[in-house]
């Protein structure tokens, strides 16, 4: 009995697979190729841009995009600086602040969440509260309020990012873990004597591996418009910094005199986001289905 | 039901009050002294120190936030330091236009959202299908304020067809009745006025509306897909409905309850989003005014906005829970 639901339920999802194969291949290949683009191009980032992003140039100000292989190939800005440069520097802040948020708040939202949904009682309400009251903030302000008090600056920034978006890894780790720690292989190794610690850490987290890589990547796709928000409201990194957000706030300006100046910055944000968005749903669609709903608003 | 909307309404005091501790201590911990910035480097101590006591900056850190808190409960948030009027005043005659702003989004993004989703459900993988995914994955990947400053120069610069800021021509309108423009207006059948508004709100509303154009849509298609496999779909085309039928009353229906809880939770992101969308437009909303009031330190209109924003979202959820029960009668608390 036992080993015919399990052939069922494995042919069942070969048979998922299978009709998935064609979608999800032209979504991973899409959005991997994007993302490898952007990681790329963020690391190699000095050795790809043909001039320094902040050299002003102020013979060549306003300079339209002048085409391939030419000097200023996508225009210069109202104080002479390359937007091409600039644009390939600005991916490098935007991968710097994207992973970091990331992690950090994959590292707080798991642990608090695994610990939430394995210890229960008074340490689960505890958690559970912070998460109502950082959850009660839209999205976004509560980033806006840190930045604007605490001051512009790389660290604030990623710390206002992760301010909430540990959340989803939060309850949807804690949930999975509360079935989790029902399970048998939980109460064998409870019975080899493993420590508390050892359990969350050894046989829990590991479980949820699949299921955080999705919110990952959908909180990836987030934090990049989130930096990209701040930053073009004058509370991200400091304005020496070139990226993509600050680009488009220097650009509102002169948008009657050049469109190029908010053209390809934007353009940058929208076609990242959308690989990590592809790359994102491709994931979702062959670890997890089950986050159909839960992960794409976030 | 109505017991338990009490006790959500209960459970939310305390949310409310760890808020508003944390937004004041926020406030607090911010580097520069407010006095300084409001009465200029050219200030003398004695000066300084009237002006801090007139604000109440001089009192220990716990008696400014019960005072606050006491006054907050009564809905008094002080007096902003910028306009020198009550906070709860400035921020009520810029809430008509962010609510405005934002009930346009809703409409432009529900209208093209949920038949494109229905549509695309129905018919997986058919043209239209792969039509919808891209603009439900488009509409999610585009920066709202990057689509703002592209529509200005387009629509406003390029195509000069509609105005690129403000929220309606100066001497149009009538008098203000509501702060709603477009209420007001066709209350006084002031046609010019009426479409003046919507000329203005067009592009504000669709930069802000776009992504979730692209969730509702997603949501809808995979809501539509899911219902289309029940029994009763198979029912309803067993004893001969037309597919129209099928979908838009049996499929279309259902499918409804997550676009609902996705309308709700996307309110936050729209409040939100308001902030910037407003900025770029120079829309003279609650989102454009928290900006103002970030730049000059006016910490009581700053803790007024967020947590006016803040009890918004709130409301809206236990809304959202409520209308969830009207929808789904199999729902009981």
């Amino acid at each position: 009995m036992q080993s015919l639901t399990l052939e069922s339920a494995t042919e069942r999802n070969a048979g998922r697979l299978a009709r998935l194969v064609p979608r999800l291949h032209v979504k991973a290949f899409t959005g991997g190729t994007i993302v490898a683009i952007f990681v790329l191009v963020g690391i190699l980032g000095p050795l790809l841009a043909p001039h320094d992003p902040n050299k002003q140039q102020l013979t060549a100000m306003m300079k339209p995009p002048q085409g391939v292989g030419a000097v200023h190939a996508l225009g210069t800005d109202n104080l002479g600086r390359d937007i091409l440069s600039r644009v390939i520097h600005g991916s490098r802040v935007s991968l710097l602040v994207a992973f970091a948020v990331v992690f950090v708040s994959g590292f707080i939202g798991i642990t608090l969440g695994a610990v939430s949904g394995y210890f229960g009682g008074k340490v689960d309400f505890t958690i559970q509260k912070l998460v109502e009251v950082v959850w009660a903030f839209p999205p976004l302000l509560l980033g806006i309020t840190i930045m604007a008090f605490l001051g512009q600056g790389l660290f604030n920034l990623i710390l206002a990012l992760v301010s909430q978006r540990w959340i989803p890894y939060c309850r949807v780790v804690r949930g999975q873990t509360l079935s989790l720690r029902e399970r048998d292989f939980i109460l064998a190794a409870r019975c080899l004597g493993a420590g508390k610690r050892q359990i969350i850490w050894r046989h829990i987290i590991p479980n949820l591996i699949q299921t955080s890589l999705v919110i990952g990547t959908f909180a990836m796709a987030s934090s990049i418009i989130a930096e990209a928000s701040l930053s073009f409201l004058g509370v991200g990194v400091p304005p020496e910094i070139p990226t993509w957000g600050t680009m488009l706030a220097d650009a509102r300006i002169y948008i009657s005199t050049a469109w190029w100046l908010p053209l390809f910055p934007g353009l940058c944000i929208f076609v990242t986001v959308l690989g990590i968005n592809l790359l994102g749903d491709a994931l979702r669609d062959l670890l997890d289905p089950r986050l159909k709903r839960t992960a794409s608003g976030i | 039901m109505s017991a338990y909307l009490i006790r959500r309404l209960a459970g939310t005091v305390p949310v409310l009050l760890l808020i508003s501790l944390l937004v004041f201590l926020l406030i607090h911990a911010a580097p520069g002294d407010p006095t300084l910035l409001l009465l200029g480097e050219e200030t003398n101590a004695a000066e300084v120190a009237r002006a801090k006591e007139r604000w109440g900056l001089d009192r220990p850190l716990y008696v400014q936030y019960l005072k606050f808190l006491a006054a907050a409960a009564a809905g008094d948030f002080g007096k902003s330091f910028k306009y020198a009027e009550p906070v709860i005043g400035v921020i009520k005659t810029r809430l008509p236009a962010t609510i405005e702003l934002a009930i346009f989004s809703i409409i432009i993004a529900t209208l093209l959202a949920i038949p494109l989703g229905v549509w695309a459900g129905s018919r997986p993988n058919s043209w239209i299908d792969n039509l919808g995914t891209t603009c439900g994955l488009f509409g999610i990947s585009m920066p709202s304020f990057w689509l703002a400053i592209m529509l200005i120069l387009l629509l406003a610069g390029a195509l000069n067809i509609l105005p690129t800021s403000g929220r309606s021509t100066y001497g149009v309108a009538g008098p203000e009745r509501t702060g709603f423009y477009l209420f007001d207006s066709l209350m006084q059948k002031n046609w010019p006025a009426v479409w003046d508004m919507l000329t203005h709100v067009f592009m504000p509303a669709l930069a802000l509306g776009v992504n979730m154009l692209g969730i509702l849509m997603r949501v809808t298609r995979s809501a539509v897909l899911e219902v289309m496999n029940e029994e009763y779909v198979v029912t309803a085309r067993a004893k001969g409905l037309a597919e129209k039928n099928v979908v838009w009353r049996h499929v279309a229906s259902n499918a409804l309850i997550p676009v609902i809880t996705v309308v709700g939770l996307e309110l936050g992101t729209l409040l939100s989003g308001s902030i910037i969308v407003e900025t770029v437009f120079a829309w003279p909303g609650s989102g454009s005014l928290l900006i103002t009031a970030l730049n000059a330190r006016d910490y009581p209109l700053v803790t007024g906005v967020v947590m006016t924003y803040t009890m918004a979202f709130v409301a809206i959820n236990l809304i959202i829970d409520g209308l969830y029960a009207i929808v789904d009668p199999r729902i009981r608390y």
